[in-house]
């Protein structure tokens, strides 16, 4: 597991190196949607959930969670379409 | 069987992050690269929802309810969000995040409790994404309300001591469950709560122009709350994007800064932006001197190449469509017109490129700040619209000021510069611009879309 994580750190840090300043923001923003991926983890809660406590927060979790996936990817298309258009 | 399906499906969503990051890092495959990425999220979601074999059917209704909902909001709220205020939307969806990653935290804690499978090396996991999870979500929502001007600066006394004191009280409680010292497990709310203000006073006394460089960090807190969340349920693809958007996160942050040309630390202290700035930019003496609307245009239109240099002023007063207008008006006159892009104009890095992009300005006439300083030599007219510290000659002069060593526009190289700009007021580092006193500068007061509007118009018309 620490090895994967080490792995993946660097990959990171190898993904960002050379990327132009007007890319800066999409690139956060694209990021910003990855990150999302927390939807698993509020899925998982949601699923097993059996008393009202974890159905009512697993709910707010997902929402929350599909908030930050679906706002942060149709927000990154959109800043990215602007680049795209006159081309 | 499916378990090893799902496996498959999360290492397949992996790489999907992976190339999607990579591909974004480019203009040509950036959109691609967004799609990818979100079409590996599209694929881990279904894949946990049908092939983890904790998910219970009877509780399909209310994840695809929330999905729905979600879905349907997030689309509107990113749908209808005005270019200009990108930054803070991002900043938005981050604390949503954030959120997100804590409450699965504090109903894990629980589930915990109840069934008996604690372990320190659980509670910890739990607890620093409960931490990280809900500073990034309180930071958030101040970064949000700053950039929407609802949220002032705010410092304490003793600010540095007073976060000290919360942040080491939280990991004091967290060891302290963690060993079982403490059988008092409503603790975990009090983690809750003072993470929250934490997350407050974190953001709290950072300067309005910071505020893209915090709001990336905090990204990158909430990909160390997913990470500790793929931790948690040995979930490769929330381990992998997680300490993707971690890393990647924290290298953009430290980017930002290199381009501002600020220390991080100097960032996260809150210097400079706020009241602490008034000693060192020393006063200027001098005239300036304004100039009409009517002998700007024909002073840009008899000129061979005008450089634009937008701002924040240009951003706030929705003024990128009518600059376009401009530059078609100039075009046709035969003026070359180019736009100078400082790598922080604007309130995030690249944000002057989306606006302009927006109103058509083709992509090649944004010149960085590298190609554009030696062509100031040769242009007649430079027209700084909204635009103020990024222009300051001080940053190179004066060692004194608070700005010393950020690279800048060389604005002064021209034959002209024509200034438009609401007042006198000085920009985000308060100090004076001694620009604005220069032999070859004249100052055209007013709001940036209405001037750009009368430019135009005076220039069709003689």
């Amino acid at each position: 597991m620490i090895y994967l994580v080490i792995l993946m750190i660097f990959v990171g840090i190898e993904l960002i190196e050379k990327v132009p300043s007007v890319l800066h923001t999409p690139l956060m923003s694209g990021a910003n949607a990855i990150h999302g991926v927390i939807i698993i983890g509020s899925i998982i809660i949601m699923g097993q959930a059996e008393d009202i406590f974890a159905t009512v927060l697993g709910f707010i979790a997902v929402f929350f969670g599909t908030l930050n996936v679906v706002g942060g990817f149709v927000v990154t298309d959109r800043m990215l379409e602007m680049f795209k258009k006159k081309k | 069987m499916s378990h090893n399906i799902l496996d498959f499906l999360y290492i397949l969503s992996s790489l999907s992050f992976i190339f999607g990051i990579k591909l974004l890092s480019k203009p040509g495959t950036a959109k691609q690269g967004n799609l990818i990425a979100a079409a590996g999220m599209t694929i881990a979601i279904l894949g946990t929802i049908f092939l983890n074999d904790t998910v219970k059917m009877s509780n399909y209704p209310w994840i695809f309810g929330a999905l729905v909902l979600g879905s349907v909001v997030g689309t509107v709220m990113a749908k209808k969000v005005m270019m200009t205020k990108m930054p803070q939307m991002v900043s938005f969806f981050n604390g949503m995040g954030g959120a997100c990653a804590s409450i699965i935290s504090i109903v894990e804690y629980n589930h915990m409790l109840h069934t008996n499978t604690g372990s320190p090396t659980k509670t910890v996991i739990l607890l620093l994404g409960l931490i990280i999870g809900t500073i990034s979500f309180s930071g958030s929502m101040i970064a949000y309300g700053k950039l929407e001007e609802k949220i002032k600066d705010f410092y304490l006394p003793f600010q540095q001591v007073f976060n000290v004191l919360l942040l080491g009280s939280t990991l004091a409680i967290t060891i302290g469950l963690a060993h079982g010292y403490t059988q008092s497990h409503e603790l975990i709310y009090a983690v809750l709560g003072i993470s929250f203000i934490y997350g407050l006073f974190f953001v709290f006394p950072i300067g309005g122009a910071d505020m893209p460089v915090v709001i990336s960090l905090l990204n990158s807190f909430t990909g160390v709350a997913t990470a500790f969340g793929g931790f948690l349920y040995d979930n490769k693809v929330m381990l992998f994007g997680g300490i993707l958007v971690g890393s990647a996160g924290t290298l953009l942050t430290v980017v930002m800064c290199k381009a501002m040309n600020r220390s991080l630390t100097n960032v996260l202290l809150g210097n400079f932006g706020g009241g602490a700035s008034s000693g060192s930019g020393k006063s200027i003496s001098g005239n300036i001197k304004e100039i009409s609307s009517s002998d700007a245009a024909a002073l840009m239109k008899y000129s061979k190449k005008v450089v634009v240099v937008p701002g924040y002023g240009l951003a706030v007063a929705q003024a990128q469509h009518i600059a376009k207008e401009l530059e078609t008006v100039l075009e046709a006159e035969g003026v070359e017109v180019k736009y100078a892009i400082h790598p922080v104009a604007g309130r995030m890095p690249g944000h002057m490129n989306i606006l302009l992009a927006e109103s058509n300005v083709s992509y090649d006439k944004l010149l960085e700040m590298d190609v554009i300083n030696p062509e100031f030599k040769n242009t007649d007219v430079v027209l700084v619209v909204g635009a103020n510290d990024v222009v300051n000659p001080a940053a190179k002069t004066d060692p004194g000021s608070p700005i010393y060593g950020m690279p800048i526009l060389e604005v002064e190289d021209a034959a002209n510069i024509i200034v438009m700009k609401r007042s006198m007021k000085s920009g985000y580092a308060g100090i004076e611009n001694e620009l604005f006193y220069n032999q070859k500068t004249r100052m055209l007061f007013g709001d940036a879309k209405k001037m750009l509007a009368e430019l135009v118009n005076e220039m069709k018309a003689s």
